[in-house]
C-alpha cells in the first residue's frame, strides 16, 4: 500500500468544526485547536525544529516513502489482517465484532510502525544514537528492533515497576542489543520513564534522537507519531471497503497516550458517519489515583511538553495513576485526543481492570487469541457496544498488540482477585 | 522596572556581579527555607531563586529533583507558600524570584499566579519549560504587572533565536552554561562565554550564568564576562544533608565563599 499520498498533509480550506478542519491539524505551531504546542526547556527547542524540518523533507521524498513502505511490507508484515471474531460476536449477541490485527505485526504490536519511521528520520538527521521510554515494553521492543535493524545504539528507559511486570519484553530488548535502564524515581512507571528519557535528551541532544512512543510530548511528536501510525486506519478503510463494501459503524481503540487510537481514528475522522470510541484505563474505580483515565476525569493542563488533558491536583502536580495495564498507566494523553474530545468527534469511555482481565480470558477462550491487556480494554468496550446493535452492524476494534507479555501478570492478577473475593 | 532591574542597574554602576543562590521551597519545610533565605540576605547575596517543587521536572538533575520529592512528600502547597511569603520578603534587602514549571502556572491561571506572586513579594519568575513560542501570553501579563519574566538561552540556541529571546526577556537573561540538566560539574563551563560575547552585541540586558556552577574556582575561571552567577544543586545538596544548626551555618559559609569570589571579580 502506497503511503505517499497519505503522509503528505493536504492543504484544505478550513472552516471551524468542519470535517476537513478536523484533519488539517496541527497548525504550524503544533496546535490541535487549543491543545498541543511546545512546553520544553530551551535546550531541546532547536532539536525539535530540526526534527520538524527533517520530517517535512522526508515525507516529500519519494525515496523515504519507498524505504518505509518496503520495511512495513517485508519486515513488519503489513498489511495487518482484518479478522472477524465470530465466536466472540456470537457470545455477545448483536453486532459483528472485527479485529484489526496489529498484534500480528513483527514485535507483536502497532509500535513498530512508528519506530521504523523515526529511525529513518534519525539517520536522515545524521544522529547516531537513539533513546526511548517504554511502559508495557512494546515501544521499547519496537525501538530496540528498529535500532538492531539499522545498527544504531539504543537506550530504553523503563519504570522499575514496569520492568518487573513486563519481564519478557525486557529480555527481548536486551537480546536485541538495547540497554534497558530501570527508572527508580516517582511511581516508577511510564511517566517517570518519559521524565528520565527527556533528561537524557537534554544532555545528548546533539547526537541523539528521542523516539517518543506515543502521540504525546512537544510538537512535532504528536503529529509525527500519528502520521506513522495512520497506516492502521488507512488499511482498515481499504479492507472495510473490500470486505464489507462500506465502512464500519463503530471503530474502537484503547487510549493510554493514544498512539494506536490516533493511528486508527485519524483516517476515519473525516468520515463523520463512523462512530469513534476511545477506551481509557478505568483501573480500580473513579477516585483519584485509582485509574488512568485522563480524558474521562482529568482537566486541561501541561505535562511532558504539551497542553492536553492531565490528571493533576489543584497545584498542577501530577496525580498518581493506576492501571493493571502498564501501557495505559499514564496520567496524560495526546493533545489530538483532547481536541477530538472537545469537538465531540470521538467519544471516550473507560474500562476497569476487572473487565479488562475478564475480556483477556474471553478473547483467549473464544478466539484463540491472547490480546494485550491494553487491547483488552478496547475489546471490552466493543463487546458492550456490539451487544446493543443489530447483526448487520460492524464494530471494528484495533487489537493493538498481543498478550504474551501479559500472560504471567494476568494469571497473577486473576489469582489475586479470586483470593480477595473469598 | 522590577526590583530585579534596580538591582542590576546598581551593580553595573558599581562594576559588580551578582551572586544568586537557589533554594527549593519547602525542603525540608517552608520555615527552614525562609531561614536559609534570610541568611543569604544577611551575608549580602544579591538575589535568591526560590524553586517551586514540581512532580515531573524535565530540566532538573537528581539533586534538585530529589529536593522536589522531599518537599511534596512533606505537603508543600503553593498557596500556603504565597500566604507566608510577605512576612519574609518585608524584611529582605535582596529580591527573590520563583523558578517553576509552566504546568503549575497554567494550573493556577496565568493572571492569578502573576498577581498573587507579585503581591507575595516575588519580583519575577523563571519558567524553564516555557520557551519563546509558548510565552506570549505569560510575557504580556508579566509586563503588565512589572514582574520580570527571566528567559533562558542555552548553548543549543542559534544566535538569531537568542536575539528574539533577549527581546522578550525582562530582568536578566539566564544563560544555561551547558547542554544538559541542572547539577554540579567538575569543570568550569567556560565554553558558553563565546556565545555570551556574541549575544552582548544585541542586548543590554544583564546576562547571568547557571547550571553546573558549584565552586569559587568556577567563578574565578569564568570571571567578569557575565553579570551574575546562579548556584543551585551545590546548595540544595547541602540543605538535604543539614541536620544541626552547625550544618545550616555550613550552608551560609559555603554561600559566603561563593559570594566573596563574585565580589572579588
Amino acid at each position: 500500500m502506497d503511503n505517499t499520498l497519505y503522509l503528505k498533509r493536504k492543504t484544505m480550506n478550513s472552516s471551524t468544526g468542519s470535517p476537513t478542519d478536523m484533519v488539517s491539524v496541527p497548525d504550524e505551531t503544533g496546535r490541535f485547536g487549543k491543545f498541543g504546542g511546545c512546553y520544553v526547556p530551551e535546550t531541546l527547542v532547536d532539536a525539535l525544529h530540526q526534527l520538524e524540518s527533517a520530517y517535512h523533507e522526508a515525507i516529500n521524498d519519494s525515496q523515504f516513502q519507498q524505504q518505509l513502505d518496503e520495511l512495513l511490507t517485508r519486515f513488519v508484515g503489513r498489511p495487518s489482517p482484518l479478522y472477524y471474531a465470530r465466536r466472540l460476536s456470537q457470545k455477545c449477541g448483536g453486532a459483528q465484532i472485527w479485529f484489526k490485527r496489529e498484534d500480528l505485526n513483527h514485535t507483536g504490536a502497532h509500535k513498530i510502525n512508528n519506530t521504523l519511521g523515526q529511525a529513518l528520520l534519525t539517520m536522515r538527521m545524521g544522529k547516531s544514537r537513539i533513546i526511548a521510554e517504554t511502559g508495557a515494553g512494546q515501544h521499547g521492543v519496537a525501538t530496540a528492533t528498529a535500532c538492531a535493524h539499522f545498527g544504531i545504539p539504543c537506550v530504553v528507559y523503563m519504570g522499575a515497576e514496569d520492568v518487573r511486570r513486563q519481564q519478557p519484553n525486557v529480555r527481548n530488548m536486551k537480546l536485541m542489543g538495547a540497554e534497558v535502564r530501570p527508572v527508580e524515581t516517582g511511581s516508577r512507571t511510564l511517566r517517570d520513564a518519559i521524565n528520565e528519557a527527556m533528561r537524557d535528551w537534554m544532555a545528548s541532544v546533539a547526537d541523539t534522537h528521542y523516539i517518543i512512543g506515543s502521540v504525546v510530548g512537544p510538537h512535532p511528536f504528536p503529529q509525527i507519531v500519528r502520521d506513522f501510525q495512520s497506516v492502521i486506519g488507512r488499511e482498515a478503510i481499504e479492507q472495510s471497503q473490500t470486505d464489507f463494501g462500506r465502512l464500519p459503524d463503530t471503530v474502537v481503540a484503547c487510549v493510554g497516550g493514544g498512539s494506536n487510537a490516533a493511528g486508527m481514528f485519524y483516517p476515519f475522522v473525516g468520515h463523520t458517519d463512523v462512530e469513534l470510541v476511545g477506551v481509557e484505563a478505568g483501573g480500580l474505580g473513579n477516585t483519584a489515583g485509582a485509574h488512568a483515565a485522563s480524558l474521562s476525569y482529568g482537566e486541561p493542563g501541561v505535562l511532558h511538553g504539551s497542553f492536553s488533558y492531565v490528571l493533576q491536583d489543584e497545584d498542577g502536580q501530577t496525580l498518581p495513576v493506576h492501571s493493571a495495564s502498564a501501557g495505559l498507566d499514564y496520567p496524560g494523553v495526546g493533545p489530538e485526543h483532547a481536541f477530538w474530545k472537545d469537538t465531540q468527534r470521538v467519544r471516550y469511555v473507560s474500562c476497569d481492570d476487572h473487565a479488562a482481565l475478564d475480556t483477556f480470558q474471553i478473547v483467549a477462550e473464544t478466539e484463540g487469541i491472547l490480546p494485550a491487556l491494553e487491547s483488552s480494554h478496547a475489546v471490552s468496550a466493543a463487546m458492550k457496544i456490539a451487544a446493543e446493535k443489530s447483526a448487520d452492524d460492524i464494530v471494528l476494534v484495533c487489537l493493538s498488540g498481543r498478550g504474551d507479555k501479559d500472560a504471567a501478570e494476568v494469571a497473577r492478577l486473576i489469582d489475586e482477585m479470586k483470593r480477595n473475593s473469598h | 522596572m522590577s526590583t530585579v532591574d534596580d538591582l542590576f542597574k546598581k551593580l553595573r554602576a558599581d562594576d559588580k556581579r551578582a551572586f544568586m543562590p537557589f533554594v527549593t521551597a519547602g525542603d525540608p519545610d517552608v520555615a527552614t527555607t525562609f531561614k536559609i533565605i534570610e541568611q543569604f540576605d544577611t551575608i549580602g547575596c544579591h538575589l535568591c531563586e526560590v524553586g517551586i517543587p514540581y512532580s515531573d521536572p524535565i530540566a532538573d538533575g537528581p539533586t534538585i529533583q530529589a529536593s522536589f520529592v522531599r518537599a511534596l512528600d512533606a505537603g508543600f502547597k503553593l498557596d500556603s507558600l504565597l500566604d507566608q511569603l510577605p512576612a519574609l520578603t518585608a524584611n529582605l534587602t535582596m529580591p527573590i524570584v520563583s523558578m517553576m514549571s509552566y504546568s503549575i502556572i497554567f494550573r493556577k491561571g496565568l493572571e492569578q499566579f502573576v498577581s498573587a506572586a507579585k503581591a507575595a513579594g516575588f519580583a519575577g519568575a523563571i519558567v524553564p519549560d516555557c520557551p519563546l513560542e509558548s510565552a506570549a501570553e505569560l510575557s504580556a501579563i508579566c509586563r503588565d504587572h512589572d514582574f520580570s519574566l527571566i528567559q533562558l538561552i542555552t548553548p543549543t540556541t542559534p544566535l538569531e533565536r537568542a536575539r528574539k529571546i533577549a527581546a522578550n526577556t525582562t530582568g536578566f537573561i539566564y544563560f544555561v552554561s551547558v547542554t544538559g540538566i541542572t547539577g554540579e560539574r567538575s569543570d568550569a563551563p567556560s565554553q558558553a562565554l563565546d556565545q555570551i560575547g556574541q549575544l552582548r552585541e544585541y542586548t543590554d540586558l544583564p546576562i547571568c550564568l547557571g547550571f553546573g556552577i558549584s565552586s569559587a574556582q568556577h567563578i574565578q575561571a569564568i570571571g567578569s564576562a557575565v553579570d551574575g552567577f546562579i548556584v543551585g544543586s551545590a546548595i540544595v545538596k547541602r540543605v538535604a544533608k543539614a541536620k544541626s544548626p552547625e550544618d545550616f551555618d555550613g550552608i551560609s559559609k559555603f554561600a559566603e565563599s561563593i559570594l566573596s569570589a563574585v565580589n572579588n571579580l
